[in-house]
């Protein structure tokens, strides 16, 4: 039997990591992440979870430490945010690389200057193209939910690549909410036991992360691209299984009110929820609006959100985080990127907003489809706009 | 492995691209790194074996009579040898020559 309990969203995390029988955590401190890896550290100091609690001197060090852990065989997580992510950056290029399946949760954070402790995708976006899967949790559940399921993918011997689970910094990470939890024995059947192909191991030596001549180094690009792509059958399969399990259900695009919506929402993440209410309202009044979330950053689910989004006129995507002296978002760009050959396809309408802890109520999402409806009509000169700004 | 390794496709790379076999880094050819070479004279080498243990790539060995040579298929025309050559019996020169 399962049970549900009321409880601060990142304390579910760290049950989630305790719940998928870690073998190692190396991590840093860092709001708005802190209390995950703090009630980690508690578990294994108090004994509840029979782990190596490695508490290293910056995110640079917990990642390195995190490579070798998962490369000796060991099922291997970690969590930060913000700077703490780019701190991370260039060795988790080499986790994805030499396929080691850390799990991380992202308590998403703004980056400095100035100095914001608070949420955004900005982070995120900086670490987009470090060959790790990224998902994005709505809620608590969600989060503790894909934590599981990031176990069960990454470590899949046709994947064996790093898992991020992103979690909005303190919009998620800090709220306390009623969570549920799957027995221990439950865990254990969804996720097999990790065995690297290719331990490091005295006994059977091998090379990790060996030099690539230029002979060699795009062959295992490319070998890494495929694999990547090819993990969203896997994700898919995982998330399919977690559902006959558990009876809660994912996808890589999901909809919400959108099968005959004229005007749809794009969002990510935990400001998704807001604006569901946003849409219920407008629908009060007769619009034809709907939504649809980006859950499945990595790989991009091209053909999803093709289908997801091909019978409306007007697509606005709101991005968490600004790409400077470029398109604008990192995802409106993408999602433009993604329909622009397809011969059907709504006109792409760009908002960069919710910056640095910035609240977008269901008010404000309302005030953004008008916005966008009214852009979509009259056109613009603009390749976005930032939404709430004081001009 | 059956294919020279500037054959290999994408294919044939394993998980992580990761290397089981050791000391393989013996086939990598860094001598074509190399604008020039060492050039020994023998009338003026004293077999003191200063350059063999200088040479940054090891590449550098003694042969039956006492003398020494550079392995030109690793040596990278660094120069230290013929640096620390105190009776000057190594001078560097353009591969070209």
């Amino acid at each position: 039997m399962s049970k549900k309990e009321g409880i601060e969203v990142s304390l579910a995390v760290a049950e989630a990591a305790k719940l998928a029988n870690v073998d190692v955590v190396a991590a840093y401190p860092i709001t708005p992440q802190t209390h995950i890896v703090e009630h980690l550290a508690e578990l294994v100091a108090d004994g509840e979870l029979d782990a190596a609690y490695i508490p290293v001197e910056s995110e640079h060090s917990a990642m390195s430490a995190c490579c070798g852990s998962s490369a000796a065989g060991a099922r291997t997580f970690t969590a930060t945010a913000g700077q703490g992510l780019e701190l991370m950056h260039e060795v988790m290029y080499v986790a994805s690389a030499m396929q080691l399946p850390i799990v991380m949760a992202v308590a998403n954070r703004a980056l400095s200057a100035p100095l914001s402790v608070w949420g955004d995708h900005s982070d995120v976006m900086a670490v987009r193209d470090t060959g790790w899967i990224q998902i994005f949790a709505e809620n608590g559940q969600e989060a503790v939910d894909n934590v599981l399921c990031a176990f069960r993918i990454g470590e899949d011997r046709r994947v064996l690549l790093p898992v991020m689970v992103h979690l909005d910094g303190f919009n998620l990470s800090h709220v306390i909410e009623a969570i549920v939890f799957p027995e221990q024995s439950e865990v254990d059947q969804f996720i097999p036991p990790y065995q690297h192909p290719l331990p490091l191991n005295p006994d059977k030596p091998v090379t990790m992360g060996a030099f690539g001549p230029p002979f060699i180094y795009t062959e295992a690009k490319k070998a890494q691209e495929v694999n990547l792509r090819a993990a969203k059958e896997v994700v898919l399969e995982c998330w399919n299984e977690f559902g006959k399990r558990f009876k809660r259900y994912y996808s890589p695009v999901e909809r919400y009110r959108s099968e005959d919506a004229n005007v749809l929402l794009l969002t990510m993440g935990s400001f998704s929820e807001t604006a569901m209410t946003a849409i219920d309202k407008m629908r009060g009044k007769g619009q034809k609006v709907g939504l649809v979330r980006l859950r499945l950053w990595r790989p991009f689910p091209f053909g999803e959100l093709r289908q997801a989004v091909r019978n409306a006129d007007t697509l606005i995507v709101l991005d968490r985080a600004l790409s400077f002296g470029g398109p604008g978002g990192p995802v409106c760009s993408e999602v433009r990127s993604a329909l622009y050959l397809e011969e059907k396809k709504p006109k792409v309408i760009g908002f960069v907003g919710g910056l640095g802890g910035r609240d977008i109520t269901p008010a404000g999402f309302e005030k953004m489809i008008t916005r966008g409806i009214e852009i979509s009509q009259k056109g613009s000169e603009e390749e976005f706009e930032m939404f709430g700004v004081r001009e | 492995m059956s294919k020279r390794e500037d054959e290999l496709t994408w294919r044939d790379l394993i998980t992580g691209s990761i290397v089981t076999e050791p000391g393989n880094a013996s086939q990598y050819q860094t001598g074509t790194w190399r604008s020039q070479r060492p050039l020994f004279d023998n009338k003026k080498c004293i077999k003191c074996g200063l350059c063999y243990i200088y040479c940054p790539e090891g590449c550098i060995e003694q042969d039956a009579e006492g003398y020494f040579k550079a392995n030109l298929f690793y040596c990278k025309g660094c120069g230290i040898c013929a640096r620390e050559c105190w009776p000057e019996a190594i001078t560097m020169i353009e591969e070209e020559e």
